[in-house]
């Protein structure tokens, strides 16, 4: 008797079992084929009917879903094709792309940043794009940015840089026009530092420093058509006259600048009213909530235009993506188009790297780093610049802290020659 | 797959007096229903991880997969194998999470996956195909409509009104009589089909061959083939470098470099010029020999394993003296209240430690840290810029991190202690030092000892507090490798991995992570060793 219950019971639980197994299968496989795996056609491919539309992946961080959001919907509307937007945090998102592309996991799109892609191409996960019909509406710094050694790998859609900003309740709303002007204006109007700089504590912050220095025509790397050599451009007599600027104002001469303002204690110097000046990017503003403040292209402290980095951002499509051809038609003829563009805009106001967006909505300081980012240049994308900021940042904290300025920067110069070649 | 419960064990005679009970079988009580049930699940998702990962093609997680289901059918529906049916689970714990990392890290420490070593060679060519891809400068943007003929493909192109059709094999060549549709696109084209848009965008494999297609302008190859990427406009493009599949060469075409892959898994060309994009290749123990030979990882490296020798010892020692001095002091009876302080004691060590480790940051600052303002007369001492200032500091906010814990181990460990020997030790006359120092300092140390070793692991390894309090810096300044003066291994290990940004070299970081992993493994060993001779005590 025992002996035929286990017999019925082992065949109930083999039939359960298979139909449990049964439709988790079916819905993994389903799955499978239609995510887009690598470029080789796959057997679960085939089985997909010519009806089953393919799906186009697309990484996204918060703050841009809700505008891709929109054109994926017309896009899908139109074409019939699926668009999975996955969201990620963006400083993540550079190390998955180059280590997921090559495994067939990556995405077919990813929104990224300029800086990244001299890396990208020598990880050989990025594809070159075309612009479509509305080339000529980008802004030329944008398209100079995510392009590398003359080709286009990348759409820019925004742009951001550092610019100044200023109390108006000490100093009024007026730009100053040179570093001094600047400076007497903060010890006129009382000010407990008439100039304060975000140095990322000890480690040295090149990048915020970056208007000063270009304002001595010290560039980081040589610059020929709108592309960077690895030819290092901040040697010679200009880098040396920076590196002296930075030492008469640093921890030893004026102290106006010092490696124990960091960018919290930074913000909070001028929040407080404490400091006049500061230079800033858009994504500190928030930190600003109790003074009147406003915001103009940083001033020269060296005789030439103060050019800030100018970071762009933008879409790159996988060089392993099986749906290459989607994914161009989505970013040419739905993300490309003023409407588009616009949505990108309202849903996360950055500089627009498009013609013809309206930014009214974006507030009265977009202005202000409209104006600085015209005078700004691409931060340098080839995989060299990698190695420049270890050697950059060191040699400024260490000449703000009192160390020898020129024989610094010769050093450091020596050095990071050395590391790139 | 599963065998049932069949009547054989019935038929099995009881053979020994004392039988496993598995052997007892009586029927089916409700404990069987009950791993029916659970093993049914087990089941169910593996053999869903099976066909998910055939639908992937990732054979070695299928075979794997396979194995271990069977395993553990066999393992819980035999009647032989009682011992394993405890230990099964943690092995497959062990095998997964353990294991596999540990070969999958030895692995990678073997290649020179990196930044430039990416992927596969294929897919290295790719990149190079893709890069030497450039469009024909002033080239014209054509309306196109793909066409079909049987098999082959082609291009429909219309330029200025005059329509032209190709395919990979044939050039361009103008068709009569075609007619364009509304956005200029031919629509119908003389012996060709023409492949309708919306089957385009939702064929893959159509869409795939059509992005691959070239077309040649002319029977000239220096003018180029005309290419789309979206499928309703065309440029002309010409490639510079062609790949020679035989010779797995790159060759320049417009200057005759040829580019052989290297046995680093990169393109070097005969000039010696290289192309940007490599693949990841085995290169043996290089990765080991490189950390302790090549002049730009040899001393910065040795000077970070030193830190953390001395970062590990120093916060065990300091942190454990102080734990052990406070619950001697708070051991006594005569302190009242002792409960309370004993509670507020623990408190740092209820803090997460990320948390406490920026607070530190900021109260050390050399100008704003309330450190300087209160016990320095506001001089702008740089407790985090300065070399050895910021290894002090470390070790203080280290210690203040971690006495508490063993403020409560040696407490704990001293209430245990046997009163019966210290009172015969007072009997005896011996002094309080003397007390201390031949019975409650050994006996503690039984206790302790294998704690101080898995604390030194701990610390050994202890990323959290170098990262937020220091991130490593400050930076050497006499080399090129993004690490500083209180860097640890592991902290170094990350910087040279490259997941923060710059340069990566996963293959030098797993190698150093193996390192690491033998260090503290010897380490902890003799540790232990020692220790057993400590309970010889006892």
């Amino acid at each position: 008797m025992h002996k035929k219950i286990g017999m019925g019971a082992a065949l109930l639980t083999s039939v359960a079992l298979l139909a449990a197994c049964g439709g988790s299968a079916e819905d993994t496989a389903a799955d499978v084929a239609a995510e887009p795996t690598a470029e080789e056609t796959t057997a679960a491919e085939e089985t997909t009917a010519p009806e089953s539309t393919a799906e186009l992946v697309v990484w996204v961080d918060e703050n841009r879903e809700g505008a891709v959001e929109a054109a994926a919907a017309t896009f899908e509307a139109e074409t019939g094709a699926t668009v999975t937007l996955v969201q990620k945090n963006f400083e993540d998102i550079r190390a998955d792309f180059i280590s997921q592309v090559p495994t067939g996991e990556g995405p077919d799109i990813t929104v990224g940043a300029h800086d990244w892609l001299g890396a990208l191409v020598e990880a050989g996960v990025v594809n070159t794009v075309d612009l479509g019909a509305n080339a000529d509406s980008f802004a030329q710094v944008g398209l100079d940015a995510m392009s590398y050694d003359g080709q286009q790998y990348g759409m820019p859609y925004a742009l951001e840089a550092i610019a100044l900003v200023q109390n108006v309740d000490l100093v009024g709303a007026e730009a100053p026009a040179t570093w001094d002007d600047m400076i007497q204006a903060g010890i006129d109007a009382g000010a407990e530092r008439p100039f304060c700089i975000n140095t990322a504590g000890e480690t040295g912050d090149g990048y915020t420093m970056y208007p000063l220095q270009t304002s001595f025509g010290a560039p980081v790397f040589v610059q020929e058509d709108g592309s960077y050599t690895s030819e290092v451009g901040m040697g010679g007599e200009a880098g040396l006259a920076f590196a002296n600027f930075l030492a008469e104002n640093g921890e030893a001469g004026n102290g106006y600048i010092s490696t124990t303002v960091d960018y919290a204690i930074n913000n909070e110097l001028f929040n407080s009213g404490e400091c006049a000046f500061t230079i800033q990017g858009p994504w500190a503003l928030g930190e600003f909530g109790d003074v009147n403040f406003t915001v103009n292209p940083v001033p020269s402290a060296g005789g030439e235009t103060a050019a800030p980095f100018v970071g762009v951002q933008g879409f790159y499509v996988s060089s392993q993506s099986a749906n290459t051809l989607l994914a161009n038609e989505f970013l040419t003829n739905y993300i490309a188009t003023p409407d588009a563009m616009q949505a990108l805009f309202d849903a996360d106001p950055r500089l627009p790297a498009f013609d013809g967006v309206d930014t009214a909505a974006g507030g009265e300081y977009v202005a202000g780093f409209q104006a600085s980012a015209e005078d700004g240049v691409p931060m340098p994308s080839i995989p060299e610049m990698g190695s420049v900021w270890d050697f950059w940042n060191a040699a400024e904290s260490a000449i703000i802290k009192g160390a020898d300025p020129e024989a610094t920067w010769t050093k450091m110069i020596e050095d990071l020659t050395a590391a790139i070649s | 797959m599963s065998t049932g419960p069949g009547g054989t064990v019935e038929a099995a005679p009881p053979k020994a007096p004392r039988e496993s009970h598995a052997r007892q079988f009586r029927g089916l009580g409700a404990g069987f229903l009950v791993k029916l049930v659970l093993m049914m699940l087990v089941n169910a998702v593996g053999l869903s991880a099976i066909l998910s990962a055939y639908a992937a093609e990732a054979w070695v997680i299928l075979g794997a997969m396979v194995v271990l289901l069977l395993v553990a059918d066999w393992v819980y529906f035999s009647k032989r194998m009682l011992p394993l049916k405890y230990i099964y689970p943690g092995l497959v714990f062990l095998l997964v999470f353990q294991v596999f990392t540990m070969g999958y890290t030895a692995y990678i420490a073997t290649t020179n996956y990196g930044s430039g070593h990416n992927g596969s060679q294929q897919q290295a060519v790719d990149a190079a195909l893709i890069q030497a891809e450039r469009e024909v400068e002033g080239s014209a943007t054509y309306p196109l409509s793909v066409v079909r003929d049987g098999e082959t493909l082609g291009f429909a192109v219309n330029e200025d009104g005059v329509i032209l059709v190709g395919t990979e094999e044939e050039p361009l060549v103008e068709v009569a009589d075609a007619v364009l549709d509304d956005n200029g696109r031919p629509a119908e084209v003389p012996g060709w089909e023409v492949i309708p848009r919306a089957t385009l965008l939702t064929d893959q494999e159509l869409a795939q061959e059509v992005v691959d297609l070239r077309v040649p302008v002319s029977d000239d190859a220096d003018e180029g083939s005309l290419r789309t990427r979206e499928g309703s406009t065309a440029r002309v493009y010409r490639s510079s470098l062609h790949w020679d599949e035989e010779a797995e060469t790159l060759t320049n075409v417009d200057t005759g470099v040829v580019y052989t892959g290297n046995e680093y898994g990169t393109f070097v060309g005969d000039d010696g010029s290289s192309l940007p994009a490599g693949w990841y290749v085995n290169v043996g123990f290089e990765n080991f020999t490189k950390a302790v030979t090549s002049s730009e990882y040899q001393q910065p490296l040795l000077r970070v394993t030193l830190w953390t020798f001395a970062f590990a010892i120093l916060t065990v020692a300091t942190s454990f003296l102080l734990g052990l001095f406070f619950a001697l002091v708070f051991n006594d009876d005569r302190i009242k209240g002792r409960k309370i302080l004993r509670t507020l004691f623990i408190l740092p060590y209820a803090f997460p430690a990320f948390l406490s480790a920026l607070l530190w940051r900021g109260m050390l600052n050399a100008e704003f840290g309330v450190i300087n303002d209160w016990f320095f007369f506001g001089q702008n001492i740089n407790w985090l810029g300065d070399p050895w200032l910021a290894k002090l500091s470390i070790l203080a906010v280290n210690l203040w991190l971690s006495y508490p814990y063993w403020f409560l181990v040696c407490t704990g460990a001293l209430q245990a202690l046997p009163s019966e020997t210290m009172e015969a030790a007072q009997i005896d006359g011996a002094s309080k030092w003397r007390q201390f120092r031949s019975i409650t300092f050994p006996l503690l140390m039984v206790s302790t000892a294998p704690l101080a070793i898995a604390s030194f692991a701990f610390n050994f390894n202890n990323f959290t507090i170098i990262y937020m309090l220091t991130n490593g810096g400050p930076r050497f300044t006499d080399t090129s490798v993004p690490i500083g003066s209180t860097d640890i291994l592991i902290s170094a290990i990350y910087q040279i991995s490259g997941v923060a940004g710059g340069r990566a070299d996963y293959g030098l970081a797993a190698a150093l992570s193996i390192v690491v992993f033998v260090v503290v493994g010897i380490v902890s060993a003799i540790a232990f060793r020692q220790t057993r001779k400590l309970e010889e005590i006892q």
